[in-house]
């Protein structure tokens, strides 16, 4: 008996240890997780988020970016703590709830703006990873969820804005469909982080 | 008809509700202090006040002004004894004048929402209005005086 006791120990604490090797090591995912498919997806999202129409309002810096270039705004417009200018360079005393229509022209949305001053939401110069693991946390996100988070980039207004950005801008390299389901698809993998 | 007030004044205009808010101004109701310079909101020559913001009326629609409250240059003081329209007279700021009443409307709400400002926060706030002759000095000089006056209540 007493051999059969040490025997089911044994076993017993071979499978624990088995365990977390293998969870340290990510031998094995929690189903439906793939870190290849999540990653490759967040590979996809990335290029968006960096293109001018997404890129341009998330300013390594206090002032917004303009162009296909991401110059700085001209007029020394600044962020401001709100994230909405400062005086009389305010956003919405140019940008309407609407685009102007003319090439040059201001583009519009009804919530124009940049991100505060105390989360500045910085997309600019940020790698795959950094940018990933800026969103997923919400004391940098706006206290999202990883459902907020896809809720955000599929139905928020002035993310939309982005495919419909005026005469003369350029659209960001997915339709947006697809980049909500690319979104979409890193989160439901896993929500995994890029490798760089 | 839309109904616009601009000067704590209230107008009936006849106009689409998609024209610009400087043609309404000048055009309509004859305000013409208010100047033409650029339409697309790059010089500041057009500025006006929308419920106290310094916006650009010629991207301005009719449409947002609808039932909100403009103030103009006319309307910016009934006798011309706004501290910021003392200042310009007593700094002698304008050269051909064009661009000013724009410069005015700005420095108005800087000066609102900060009564003591420094140089650095002049040019946060003025740059966006673009005077060809280059009265940048004196308008800041200006500004510095016209704190000074609604400082001391004068």
């Amino acid at each position: 008996m007493r051999v059969v006791y040490f025997l089911l120990t044994v076993s017993f604490i071979g499978m624990i240890a088995m365990s977390f090797h293998q969870r340290s090591s990510g031998a094995t995912e929690e189903p439906g997780k793939d870190k290849a498919a999540s990653q490759k997806a967040f590979a996809a999202v990335y290029k968006v988020l960096m293109s001018p129409r997404c890129m341009n309002c998330h300013p390594a810096g206090d002032a917004p970016l303009q162009g296909d270039d991401s110059h700085p705004h001209m007029q020394n417009v600044q962020r401001g703590p709100e994230g909405k200018g400062v005086y009389a360079l305010k956003c919405t005393n140019c940008h309407q709830p609407q685009n102007t229509s003319g090439e040059h022209m201001p583009p519009g949305n009804p919530k124009w703006a940049l991100p505060p001053a105390d989360r500045k939401m910085v997309f600019q110069g940020r790698s795959p990873r950094q940018l990933a693991a800026q969103l997923l946390d919400p004391r940098l996100n706006g206290g999202r969820t990883k459902e907020q988070l896809i809720e955000h980039v599929t139905s928020d207004t002035l993310v939309l804005w982005g495919w419909h950005p005026g005469d003369g801008r350029t659209l960001p390299p997915l339709n947006h469909a697809e980049f909500a389901r690319q979104f979409k698809r890193w989160i439901d993998k896993g929500a995994y982080l890029p490798d760089k | 008809m839309v109904t616009l007030t601009v000067n704590q004044k209230e107008y009936q205009v006849d106009a689409s509700p998609d024209m610009p808010l400087l043609w309404v101004l000048r055009d309509i109701l004859g305000l013409t202090g208010t100047k033409f310079g650029c339409g697309m909101a790059l010089c500041g020559a057009c500025t006006v006040h929308l419920n106290g913001e310094a916006v650009r009326s010629c991207v301005t629609l009719l449409n947002r002004a609808a039932g909100q409250q403009i103030i103009t240059i006319e309307g910016l003081s009934p006798d011309n004894s706004h501290p910021l329209q003392r200042a310009w007279i007593q700094a002698d700021v304008p050269q051909c004048g064009y661009c000013q009443s724009g410069q005015i409307m700005s420095a108005a709400v800087l000066l609102r929402e900060n009564p003591h400002p420094t140089d650095k926060d002049i040019d946060d706030a003025m740059t966006g209005n673009i005077c060809r002759c280059g009265t940048y000095p004196r308008i800041r000089k200006a500004i510095h005086l016209a704190a000074q006056l609604q400082e001391g209540g004068v």
